[in-house]
């Protein structure tokens, strides 16, 4: 088969669709997993420890951790190189502006691309923050995200950050969940306000989610 | 300027006839003319090649068929693409003889039909063919995936049209043109990508070259680089539709142009029936001097609107305001058994009557009711909507005014050309090798073409008949000598174009190529329109060499030729219609009697209907061309009725 | 009615080009976009300048040669085409900004001339049924439901103006090519090649240099025959589709 997905801009969409809906999950679950913080650090930690565990005994320890960091980074790889490349084709594609020009599509349409550069940004500091601690302003301890994630949301600089990528994120998902309906041919005249209902409460949800945990630090409730 | 009252006269010459039409039952003289036909053997036709000018219906269907057999062709057109040919524009729809609803319609029927509404002016052979194919036609776009209008059952969905009382007319709601078109257009894509086709998109003809007496080339421009080129072939093939634009206001495209037709009469194709042209009722009005063209609503508007004028002089009420017992539905008074839908030239006749009395409506008084108050009491607004909605869209677009709450203003326009290259049975001109489809032939219509008829007759001419006919001519002239641009013939056709272009930019006078466009459409509207006098005739025929003698003194042409260049398009097909429009006023002067589109104010019965004159005019004047502003020869085609006796038609 | 018009002009294809300004006066609110051209062209060709060239053909909305991005809207501010557009849109005294269709698969020829051939290449490379003429069944043999006869001609609308292409920040031409696919691939007749068509219209699309979509919906606000946007996701089904049926 000389036409595959990759050659066509309609494949590597829908390449960009399914990355991007396996994101979608995964931030879905990782918001679950940090809303634990309010119960607690006992639950929280715990919940990082069974990461490690899950899938055991069929999968030994951390193995069911990686399979996903894999299958996530694959993710981030393939939407990141489609993004580009596709981007790059549509610049060539529109060489000269239009003298008279004027913005029409949503704010959340124009900033796809820009927002994904900065959430692609985010998430490797995010990475070298709570991760691997590199980066991290406290002392960093392996296994005890209660208490990193404080440390991180007591600096200032911590919660901007995060606090912008999220709301980045909550634009990205806006759009990019109805965008990926698209993609997919799962759009329609009738099912359209139903997709865009559900792309604005996912977003809606997961920017809530997200930003609760370091107000919930800010505010001392977590603490 | 001239004070003489000398205009051009003519000579009459030895009659012409159709040599290609078997004798024998109408039903079966399109069957033996296929059978008696030579064939070309399947694997010569790669070796042939055929010139196609014009992409519309007639062209697109042609080009796309001959190169399906395995001809070669080459085909041009002035639009960027071969899909905005002015076919595209037609709305309301294509008739065909399926009598799918069981209401009484037969081939019969609809030859009968198409020869009495072009008022007896036609050849039964030609007319009869064109019933015929007409299933074929509709069998061959619904396979092509034109998406007709359809019923709930998944059935053709079919309409009424003027001029007659079945309901045999196929639309795809008001873009039945549109729709046609492009399944042509997409057929002919189709052998373009197989490398069957040769497609040359914003090239205009302007010659054609004629070797020993036989059509072997054209002349072309191409608009973008302005550059002139010879193209050849075994055989040349017109389709470059009608010559409305005479009147500068029509509903032809703004492009559309006579040039490729008027330059092969030059050559010595025989120009027929040239003053026979459709004014068609229902267009929007005009609005002011700076109008550029006219918008036509479709006909179908007329099968559930109601025309009507205010019942006295000057009334200026606005339309609501005036009670029914004081309103005229002139045309359901007149003819209460087709009512709204008698056939064009009636209609169009009957409103500049009205409007003659003093009793239009609108700005100047030029203007009739086209009123849907009726139907949408009767059938709900919705119904209407989902009839008529694009239409009724187009009109408030135009005119700021909304048809569901106001009645729609209409007038009449120029529309359609009858007349044109006239072709034998074969629809080859007068020129051995040179053919004519489409409107740009003269053959099917008579004197008036039924509404929906257009579609039908470029189809057939396309799909079906050309296709048959052409191998014919082109087995009996098995590769002739190769014909290069170095012949003197193509060099001194090239070398003519040339120089006329060269003229126009030289001449660097004080009027623009719109200003005399304008002029000479003014001068024909007004003599040779929808009503013409034997006096109104000398008078333009007087006036028309006198504008072409100024034209060539004061016409300024900006920019080059080696370039692209609109201006000079423009001026260039003017030159022609300055030359044609002075034929058809000869031809509608020669005329003395009323037929169809053809109105003549000395020809008329008592209450003011066409009378036509059969002992004198029952022919089909075909014209030879002799020089510019020289008297040009008559050839008479006589017309034979074995069906359909000639009566004067009655609509009442 | 007294206008500034600030025009694009660009002599051929390899030249620079330039907004140019002009004044026009004693426009009438009747006037159609266009015959405002025609105005201003009739007093340059009497001054000795160069009118401006455009492409115009049928000016009722209809054969797709008119092709304007007026004040940054192609085809003006009204859902339309511009020869349908009327100066009653615009007040007295405006400063009215036309340019051609920008894109890279859309070079410019003259002023505001754009060269669209591409729209006929992707068409060629399927967008037809294959019936050669004469084999054609009798047409009530298949009946279509109306209900995608409806569907059918609802993408068969498109005039191929160009003005999604012109319209979108990605210089794409998607909704050009998605309108054909719909239109054929929904009826009986179009099955046979219904993969085959999808692929390989997409492929040249993309040959094109035409850009991706990101669907901004650009497109479809400008479509002046009202094509929806869904018009893609339908492409898109039926690509993916394509894809599973012809890899099997």
């Amino acid at each position: 088969m000389t036409r595959t997905l990759w050659d066509s801009t309609v494949g590597k969409k829908t390449v960009m669709a399914v990355s991007g809906i396996v994101m979608l999950l995964y931030l879905v679950a990782h918001m679950i997993g940090n809303l634990k913080i309010f119960f607690g650090p006992d639950e929280i930690n715990h919940y990082a420890r069974w990461l490690r565990t899950m899938g055991e005994p069929v999968l030994r320890y951390e193995w069911g951790l990686w399979i996903l960091r894999v299958v996530l980074v694959t993710a981030v790889i393939a939407h990141g190189v489609c993004a580009y490349q596709l981007s790059r084709r549509d610049i060539k594609a529109r060489p000269s502006k239009y003298v008279h020009s004027k913005p029409r599509a949503s704010y959340a349409t124009r900033t796809m691309r820009w927002g994904g550069v900065i959430l692609a940004l985010f998430v490797v500091w995010h990475i070298l923050d709570l991760t691997t601690g590199t980066v991290h302003s406290g002392g960093y301890q392996h296994l005890h995200p209660y208490q990193n994630i404080i440390d991180t949301f007591s600096t200032w600089y911590g919660d901007v950050i995060y606090i912008v990528a999220v709301l980045a994120m909550g634009l990205h998902v806006q759009h990019g969940f109805w965008s990926a309906a698209q993609t997919l041919g799962a759009g329609s005249r009738t099912r359209d306000r139903v997709l865009k209902t559900v792309g604005n409460v996912l977003a809606a949800l997961l920017t809530a989610g997200f930003i609760s945990v370091p107000v919930g630090v800010m505010t001392g409730l977590v603490s | 300027m001239s004070t003489s009252h000398e205009y051009i006269q003519y000579e009459t010459g030895e009659p012409v006839a159709d040599t290609k039409a078997p004798a024998g039952d109408v039903h079966e003289r399109w069957d033996k003319r296929r059978f008696e036909a030579k064939l070309v053997n399947p694997a010569n036709r790669r070796g042939h090649t055929v010139i196609v000018v014009g992409t519309g219906l007639a062209g697109g269907s042609a080009g796309a068929t001959l190169a399906e057999q395995g001809y070669h062709v080459v085909q041009f057109c002035y639009q960027d693409s071969p899909r905005r040919a002015h076919s595209i524009a037609a709305q309301g729809g294509i008739n065909a003889a399926k009598n799918y609803r069981n209401d009484g319609d037969s081939v019969h029927r609809l030859f009968y039909d198409t020869v009495k509404g072009g008022d007896f002016r036609s050849r039964e052979s030609n007319v009869h063919r064109l019933a015929q194919i007409s299933v074929e036609i509709i069998d061959q776009c619904v396979a092509q995936g034109v998406p007709f209008a359809r019923e709930y059952g998944g059935l053709l969905d079919t309409r009424s049209f003027g001029g007659v009382q079945v309901s045999r007319t196929f639309y795809a709601r008001g873009q039945t043109g549109q729709q046609l078109l492009l399944g042509a257009y997409q057929a002919l894509s189709r052998q373009i990508a197989a490398g069957n086709v040769e497609l040359h998109p914003r090239t205009e003809m302007l010659d054609l070259i004629v070797v020993d007496g036989k059509a072997r080339g054209i002349v072309a421009r191409d608009l973008i680089t302005g550059k002139i080129d010879t193209y050849f072939a075994d055989a040349v093939v017109l389709a470059s539709g009608g010559y409305g634009n005479v009147f500068y206001l029509s509903t032809n495209a703004m492009n559309s142009n006579a040039t490729a037709a008027w330059r092969a009469h030059r050559r010595g194709a025989y120009f027929a029936n040239p003053c026979f042209t459709q004014i068609h009722p229902t267009c929007i009005p005009r609005t002011g001097d700076h109008q550029s063209k006219l918008t036509l609503m479709s006909e179908s508007l007329r099968n559930d609107g109601r025309i009507w004028v205010p019942r006295a002089k000057g009334d200026d009420r606005p339309p609501h305001q005036i009670p029914e017992d004081e309103r005229d539905y002139y045309l359901e008074r007149i003819y209460p058994s087709f009512g709204n839908l008698v056939p064009r030239d009636i209609a169009s006749r009957a409103a500049k009557n009205v409007c003659d009395e003093g009793r239009g409506v609108g700005p100047g008084g030029q203007g009739v009711y086209l009123d849907f108050a009726d139907a949408i009491k009767r059938m709900g607004r919705k119904a209407v909507e989902a009839k008529y909605g694009n239409l009724f869209d187009m009109y408030q677009r135009i005119t700021d005014e909304d048809p569901y709450q106001v009645p729609m203003r209409i007038y009449p326009a120029v529309h359609y050309t009858m007349g044109g290259l006239w072709v034998d049975y074969d629809l080859q001109t007068t020129i051995p090798g040179l053919f004519a489809i489409g409107e740009a032939n003269f053959s099917d219509h008579g004197a008036n073409r039924l509404g929906a008829s257009a579609l039908m007759q470029g189809l057939a001419d396309g799909y079906f008949v050309l296709p048959a006919t052409i191998n014919d001519y082109l087995a009996r002239h098995p590769h002739e000598e190769p014909v290069t641009a170095e012949h003197p013939v193509a060099a001194e056709a090239v070398r003519e174009t040339e120089d006329r272009l060269a003229r126009l930019l030289a001449v660097d006078g004080d009027r623009t190529p719109d200003s005399f466009h304008r002029e000479l459409g003014e001068l024909m509207w007004e003599f040779c329109g929808m009503s013409r006098t034997d006096e109104g005739l000398r008078k333009a025929l007087d006036r028309i060499p006198q504008i072409r003698d100024e034209f060539w003194r004061r016409i300024k042409v900006p920019g080059t030729g080696e370039e692209f260049n609109q201006s000079l398009e423009k001026a260039n097909r003017i030159v022609d219609y300055l030359e044609l429009a002075e034929l058809m006023c000869l031809d509608a002067l020669h005329r003395a009697e009323s037929c169809g589109g053809h109105f003549r104010e000395e020809s008329q019965t008592p209450d003011g209907e066409a009378a036509r004159r059969d002992d004198a005019f029952s022919y089909v004047a075909a014209w030879e061309f002799t020089g510019t502003g020289t008297s040009p020869v008559l050839h008479k085609e006589d017309l034979v009725f074995e069906y359909v006796h000639p009566t004067q038609r009655s609509y009442a | 009615m007294k206008l500034t018009l600030r025009v694009w002009r660009q002599k051929n294809a390899d030249a620079e080009g330039a907004m140019s300004t002009y004044e026009v006066d004693g426009i009438s609110k009747d006037m159609s976009f266009l015959e405002m051209l025609d105005t201003l062209n009739e007093e340059l060709i009497l001054k000795g300048e160069d009118p401006v060239a455009f492409d115009h053909d049928c000016r009722e909305g209809i054969c797709g040669a008119c092709s304007l991005v007026i004040n940054g809207d192609a085809h003006g501010p009204e859902r339309t085409t511009t020869c349908q557009l009327h100066m009653r849109s615009f007040e007295d005294g405006d400063t009215i900004d036309i340019e051609p269709w920008r894109a890279a698969a859309f070079p410019v020829v003259k002023d505001l001339v754009v060269d669209r051939s591409a729209f006929d290449r992707i068409i060629q490379a399927g967008g037809y049924i294959t019936a050669p003429t004469g084999a054609a069944p009798e047409a009530h043999s298949t009946p279509v439901p109306k209900a995608d006869a409806d569907y059918s001609f609802e993408h068969a609308e498109c005039i191929g103006c160009g003005a999604c292409v012109a319209a979108c920040p990605n210089g794409a031409a998607m909704l050009f090519t998605s309108a054909k696919i719909n239109h054929l691939n929904v009826l009986p007749q179009g099955a046979p090649e219904r993969e085959t068509r999808v692929l390989d219209m997409v492929a040249q699309m993309d040959e094109e240099g035409f850009g991706g979509c990101t669907l901004t919906g650009e497109c479809a606000t400008a479509c002046p025959k009202g094509i929806p946007l869904f018009s893609i996701t339908g492409m898109n089904k039926e690509w993916l589709r394509a894809n599973r049926k012809v890899s099997r």
